[in-house]
C-alpha cells in the first residue's frame, strides 16, 4: 500500500471479492445447515393451518406485544431505531444504490443524502446507547459474551466510518473511504460465523413458531 | 438398561436437533426480552432464569456439533463442552424454574419458540440423570402404579360410588361403543371430586354417551413433565390402547393442563401414528353442547370474577374461545386480567414444578405475579380449568393471605344446570 | 551560442522590460501570483523584488514516456500571457519540442547547462521512466533511467510535471507492460515536487516556478509531494455542484433532466470526492470552464492510478470486482457445501437415534 489510493483500490477490488465470497458461501452454508435438518411430520390432528399463521407471524412478530413494550421499552425502541436507521443508510443512500446495482443489477430511488446523514447520526448515537444498555442491564449483561460485543463492534464501525467519510473528517479522502469499505468487508467476513445470521434465520424461526402454534389454533 | 449417563444425555440432545431448533439457536441475539415474559425472572430478578439461558447445555451441543464453524471453533479449543457439572448446575433452571408455559415463545422478537426447545432439551437432562427427585418419583409411580400421585383404580372406584350416591346417576365404566371416554387427572380425583360429579350431571342432561376406562383413566403424563418421550409414550399408550379397545369416538381431556398437551398434541407423535379416535378438551365439548343447546342453564354467578387461563390449554393448546363462551353463559360480572387469554401469566406450578419439593419456595415467590394480576382487578372469585393450577393457586393465595375462592369451570357450569335445581 | 550566453546573464526584470512588459503589468502578475498561492498582499513587494532580481535559472526539461500533452497545455495559448512570458524568461536550456537544436548539438547543450549551473539548475520531467527494458524509451541512445540519474546529480530540485512523471500515469496503468515508474521512485536525494494532472493546469506549473524563483525553495507539499496551494483541496469540496450532491440530486445519463439542470455527476462516474487539484477554482483555459462545468465527471487525473480506478463512468462506490460476473458460480459452490453440511447434520442425528437406549424408570438415576 504505497498510497491511500492504492489502499482504496485494494479494498474496493480484491478485498471486496474476498469478503463477498466468504459472506455468500458462509451464509448459504449456515442456512442449509439449519434447513436441511428438517422436522418430522406432525401426526396429531391439526386444528388450524401452518402456512398462513406461519407467514403471519413472520410479519406480526415485528410488532412488540404490549407487555414487552412496557417492560423493555428501551430494547424495543432502541432496537427499531438503529435497525431501521442502519437499513436506511445501507439501502437508501445513492452511492450504495450504485454499488448494489453494479453487483446485483437492481436499482431503486434513494433519499436525499443529507437526510440519510441525519439518520446516520441518530443511528450511531442509538448504537452507543444499545452498547451501554447491554453492559448495564442485568439480563443482557448476564447473557452477553465476547461474540455479542464483537458483533456490536463490526456493526458500529461501518456506521462510524461511513459518517466520517461522508463528512470527510479524515484526510485524504481515499483513506477514509477505504477504511469505510474495509469495515464493511470485516462485517461481511464476520457475519456468517456469528449471531448476525439472525438477519436471515429470523424468517425461519418466526415461521416455525407461527406454523407450530397455528397448527394448534393459536396465532403467535 | 445401563442407567443414566452423560453420554446418553448427549446422545439425546443430538437426537432432538431439528430445523426449528437450529433456526432458533441461530437467531438468538441475546436481547433478554424473553426474561421479561417469564415470571421466574420477573418475580426474582435473577437473570439466570432468562428462558434462553436455561437452554445453554442444549445450545452448546448445537454449536459444537451441528455447525461447521462451531466444529472448527471446538477444534481450536474455543468452545466449552457439556459436562456433568454443567447439567447439575442447570437442572434447577430447566425444571424448578420453568413450567413450559410458553410465554417466552410469544414475545421473542426473532420468533424463537423457547418453550419448544426446553421440552426437547429435557430429554437430554433426564437421560443423563439430572431431573429433580420429585418428578423422578412421580414418573416411577405413574409407570408402576398408573398415577403419578399413586392413585389406584380402587380409589377412583370409591369416588365413583360417592358421586353415584350423591347424584343418583350412573358413571359408566368400560362401556364399549360409547361416544366419549373421559380421562381424569390424579389431582382431580384426590382434590377436586366435584369435577367427576359435574361430568355426570352435565352428560346426563345433554344426553352424552360416555364412559371411563378402569385400565386407563389417568390423564396426567409424567413423562412429558420429566421430558422422557420413552416414558411419555408408555403412559399415553395405555390411554390409546384402552380407547381403541373400547372403540370410542372421542377421548375427553380433563381439567389438567399438561394432560391435554400429552394426549392431544404429543401422543400421536409418541406412538408414531394417528389415533383411531379424536381428542376433545372438556371445555371444547361443553362449548359444543352449549352452542347446540344441549346444555340448559339458569341463573348466573354475580360475583366479580376472572379467569386464569391454564397455559397448556389456552396458549399452548389452542382452546381459546370455549372458556369465555362458557363463562358468558353463567356469569354476569366477568372481567379479564390485563394480560389474559394467550398472554396470561402461568400459575408457576405446571410442567412438573408442583411435584418438586425443593422448588416450593421458588414457586410461592413467583406466585406474586398472579396475585398482582388479581389485586389489580379486585375480584371476589377466580375461575380456572386445570386442577394443578387450582391447587397451586390455592396454596399461593393462602401464602399471600388473599381470600379469593377458586372454582373449576366445569363445576361451575354444572352448578347452574336447569334440571338440577333441587 | 554567444547570444544565448548574453541572455543568460540578464535578470528577469531586465528581460521583461526588454519585452515591453510595464512595471504595472509586472506588479499585476506578482499580485495574482501571491493571491493564487494564498500569500498575503504584503508579500507582493517581496515577490516583485525577488523576481526583478532573479537570475533566469537554467531549466533542463527531460521528456520520457510522455504524450507531450503537458508541454502542449503549458505552451498553448492564443494570446501572450504573463505566464508565458515568465516561461520564455526561464532559460530553457533543453526541451525536445521547443528547442531548435537536435541530435548531438542538443545533448551538448544539456551537458553544458549542467556543468555551468552545477547545483543551481532545475530539472523538469514529464513522462514516466520504463524499467522493464531500457530500450522501451531512449534519447540519443541513452535510456531514460540513465539520463535522469545523470541529469539530477547537479540539480537544485526536480519538478515532475504531469501524472506520468509524478505517479507513472498512463504507461503505469494495468498491466504496465513497460515497467513504468515515477520520478520519485528513482530520485531519492533531491527535492522533488509532483505537479500532477493529465495535463496539469498551466497556472499551477508557473505558480510553482514563481514560488521557487521568489523563495529559492519548493512550496509546502502534501503527502504525495504535490504543492498544497494547488492540491490541498479536493474537487468535491470546491465544486459548485456540491449542493446537489448533498441533497441527493444526481444526473443519471448525460442528457437527462438532471444533466440539463446541472446536477451532481457522481452517478456518471465523477471522481471529484477523491481528487485533489485546482480545477474547480482556477479552472482551465484562463478560467473558461472545467470538466464538471461542461457536464462531464472528473476523471481524477491528478491522482495516482487514476486509469485503474474503476472506470471513468463507474461511480466511486462501485467495486472493481470480478466476482460479480461469477456470482452464480459462488452461490452454486455455497449450495454444494451447505448441502454437504446439512447432510452431515442429518447423519449425526440419525446415528444418535440409532444409538438411542430406551429411557425407563430404572434409568432415571446414574448408576455410579
Amino acid at each position: 500500500m504505497s498510497t491511500p489510493t492504492d489502499f482504496l483500490l485494494w479494498v474496493r477490488g480484491p478485498g471486496f471479492d474476498i469478503a463477498l465470497v466468504i459472506f455468500l458461501i458462509g451464509v448459504i452454508i449456515r442456512l442449509l445447515e439449519v434447513l436441511v435438518l428438517g422436522r418430522k411430520p406432525d401426526l396429531a390432528e391439526a386444528r388450524g393451518t401452518e402456512m398462513g399463521p406461519g407467514l403471519r407471524t413472520v410479519f406480526t412478530r415485528t410488532l412488540p406485544e404490549s407487555g414487552s413494550m412496557k417492560r423493555s421499552p428501551f430494547t424495543v425502541v432502541g432496537g427499531y431505531v438503529w435497525h431501521i436507521g442502519f437499513l436506511i443508510c445501507l439501502f437508501l443512500f445513492v452511492p450504495h444504490i450504485e454499488l448494489i446495482n453494479s453487483t446485483l443489477g437492481v436499482k431503486w430511488p434513494g433519499l436525499p443524502s443529507n437526510l440519510v446523514d441525519a439518520v446516520a447520526a441518530v443511528t450511531i448515537v442509538t448504537l452507543l446507547a444499545m452498547l451501554f444498555s447491554r453492559l448495564n442491564h442485568p439480563v443482557k449483561r448476564f447473557l452477553s459474551g465476547p461474540e455479542d460485543y464483537l458483533t456490536w463492534l463490526v456493526t458500529f464501525l461501518p456506521m462510524l466510518t461511513g459518517y466520517l467519510a461522508y463528512h470527510r473528517m479524515i484526510d485524504p479522502y481515499p483513506l477514509v473511504l477505504g477504511l469505510h469499505i474495509l469495515s464493511v468487508e470485516v462485517l461481511m467476513v464476520v457475519f456468517p460465523f456469528t449471531k448476525l445470521m439472525h438477519a436471515f434465520t429470523f424468517i425461519f424461526a418466526r415461521w416455525y413458531n407461527g406454523a407450530m402454534a397455528g397448527r394448534r389454533g393459536v396465532q403467535s | 438398561m445401563s442407567g443414566a449417563t452423560l453420554e446418553r444425555g448427549l446422545n439425546a440432545f443430538r437426537e432432538q436437533m431439528n430445523a426449528p431448533v437450529a433456526a432458533f439457536f441461530s437467531s438468538c441475539v441475546n436481547c433478554g426480552m424473553c426474561a421479561e415474559a417469564c415470571l421466574f425472572y420477573t418475580e426474582t430478578g435473577d437473570p439466570k432464569y432468562t428462558p434462553i439461558n436455561k437452554l445453554e447445555p442444549f445450545r452448546r451441543v448445537w454449536e459444537r456439533e451441528y455447525t461447521i464453524f462451531g466444529k472448527i471453533k471446538s477444534m481450536l479449543g474455543l468452545t466449552k463442552p457439556v459436562t456433568d457439572e454443567l447439567l447439575a448446575e442447570w437442572e434447577e433452571l430447566i425444571y424448578d424454574g420453568c413450567t413450559l408455559c410458553g410465554r417466552c415463545s410469544m414475545v421473542c422478537p426473532v420468533g424463537n419458540d423457547v418453550s419448544y426447545m426446553i421440552r426437547r432439551a429435557r430429554e437430554g437432562f433426564v437421560a443423563a440423570g439430572y431431573a429433580p427427585d420429585g418428578i423422578k418419583n412421580a414418573s416411577r409411580r405413574a409407570v408402576t402404579i398408573g398415577s403419578p400421585m399413586g392413585v389406584k383404580f380402587p380409589a377412583l372406584q370409591a369416588q365413583i360410588k360417592h358421586v353415584e350416591a350423591d347424584t343418583g346417576l350412573e358413571i359408566p365404566l368400560d362401556k364399549a361403543g360409547a361416544d366419549y371416554m373421559a380421562l381424569l387427572s390424579s389431582m382431580e380425583i384426590i382434590n377436586f371430586p366435584e369435577y367427576l360429579e359435574a361430568l355426570a350431571r352435565i352428560f346426563k342432561q345433554a344426553g352424552v354417551s360416555w364412559t371411563i376406562s378402569s385400565e386407563a383413566f389417568e390423564a396426567t403424563n409424567s413423562g412429558i413433565q420429566i421430558g422422557a418421550s420413552d416414558i411419555a409414550r408408555e403412559l399415553v399408550g395405555r390411554v390409546v390402547d384402552a380407547a381403541e379397545k373400547l372403540k370410542v369416538k372421542y377421548v375427553i381431556s380433563p381439567e389438567c393442563g399438561h394432560a391435554y398437551t400429552a394426549i392431544r398434541w404429543e401422543g400421536p407423535n409418541l406412538i408414531g401414528r394417528p389415533y383411531n379416535f379424536k381428542v376433545i378438551h372438556i371445555l371444547e365439548l361443553l362449548d359444543e353442547l352449549r352452542a347446540s343447546g344441549r346444555i340448559k342453564t339458569e341463573g348466573t354467578d354475580d360475583d366479580r370474577l376472572t379467569f386464569h387461563d391454564p397455559c397448556q390449554i389456552v396458549r399452548k393448546g389452542g382452546v381459546l374461545e370455549s372458556p369465555r363462551n362458557l363463562l358468558n353463559m353463567v356469569t354476569s360480572e366477568f372481567v379479564d386480567m390485563k394480560d389474559h387469554r394467550e398472554m396470561n401469566w402461568c400459575c408457576g406450578g405446571g410442567g412438573g414444578v408442583s411435584a418438586i419439593e425443593r422448588a416450593e419456595e421458588l414457586r410461592l415467590k413467583v406466585f406474586k405475579r398472579k396475585t398482582s394480576q388479581l389485586e389489580e382487578l379486585k375480584v371476589d372469585k377466580l375461575v380456572t380449568a386445570c386442577a394443578n393450577c387450582r391447587l397451586v393457586m390455592e396454596e399461593g393465595l393462602e401464602e399471600y393471605k388473599l381470600e379469593i375462592p377458586i372454582v373449576g369451570l366445569t363445576e361451575m357450569i354444572a352448578e347452574y344446570l336447569v334440571e338440577d335445581k333441587e | 551560442m554567444a547570444d544565448e550566453m548574453m541572455r543568460f546573464t540578464q535578470t528577469l526584470g531586465e528581460s521583461l522590460r526588454e519585452r515591453g512588459v510595464s512595471r504595472r503589468g509586472f506588479l499585476k502578475f506578482c499580485t495574482a501570483t501571491a493571491s493564487m498561492m494564498a500569500l498575503p498582499p504584503t508579500m507582493v513587494p517581496a515577490i516583485a523584488a525577488a523576481l526583478e532580481k532573479a537570475r533566469r535559472p537554467s531549466v533542463i526539461w527531460l521528456s520520457f514516456q510522455e504524450c507531450t500533452g503537458c508541454t502542449e497545455s503549458l505552451t498553448r495559448s492564443h494570446s501572450p500571457t504573463v505566464e508565458n512570458l515568465i516561461f520564455d524568461h526561464i532559460s530553457l536550456d533543453y526541451h525536445h519540442t521547443l528547442q531548435a537544436a537536435a541530435g548531438e548539438a542538443a545533448e551538448a547543450a544539456r551537458e553544458a547547462a549542467m556543468h555551468e549551473n552545477e547545483g543551481k539548475y532545475l530539472v523538469v520531467v514529464d513522462g514516466s521512466i520504463p524499467l522493464a527494458n531500457p530500450g522501451f524509451s531512449t534519447i540519443a541512445g541513452v535510456s531514460n533511467l540513465q539520463m535522469l540519474e545523470e541529469t539530477v546529480k547537479g540539480a537544485a530540485a526536480v519538478v515532475a510535471v504531469g501524472t506520468c512523471a509524478a505517479f507513472g500515469g498512463l504507461p503505469h496503468a494495468n498491466p504496465n507492460p513497460t515497467g513504468a515508474v515515477s520520478v520519485s521512485d528513482i530520485v531519492k536525494d533531491k527535492p522533488v515536487v509532483n505537479v500532477s494532472g493529465c495535463p496539469p493546469i498551466p497556472t499551477v506549473i508557473t505558480g510553482v516556478l514563481a514560488h521557487f524563483l521568489t523563495f529559492g525553495e519548493l512550496p509546502e507539499l502534501d503527502h504525495l509531494g504535490r504543492p498544497m496551494t494547488f492540491y490541498g483541496q479536493s474537487i468535491h469540496d470546491r465544486c459548485y455542484r456540491r449542493p446537489f450532491y448533498d441533497k441527493g440530486l444526481f444526473a443519471e445519463t448525460f442528457d437527462d433532466e438532471g444533466a440539463r439542470k446541472g446536477w451532481c455527476l457522481y452517478r456518471l462516474g465523477c471522481k471529484g470526492p477523491m481528487t485533489y487539484n485546482a480545477c474547480a477554482t482556477t479552472r482551465w483555459n484562463q478560467g473558461t470552464s472545467w470538466p464538471v462545468e461542461s457536464g462531464h465527471g472528473c476523471l481524477g487525473c491528478s491522482e495516482p492510478n487514476f486509469w485503474d480506478t474503476g472506470g471513468f463512468y463507474n461511480a466511486l462506490s462501485i467495486p472493481d470486482s470480478d466476482i460479480t460476473r461469477n456470482i452464480g458460480a459462488v452461490v452454486a459452490g455455497g449450495v454444494v457445501l451447505g448441502a454437504a453440511a446439512g447432510a452431515l447434520n442429518r447423519s449425526k442425528r440419525a446415528s444418535a437415534a440409532a444409538k438411542h437406549e430406551t429411557v425407563t424408570i430404572d434409568d432415571l438415576d446414574k448408576t455410579s
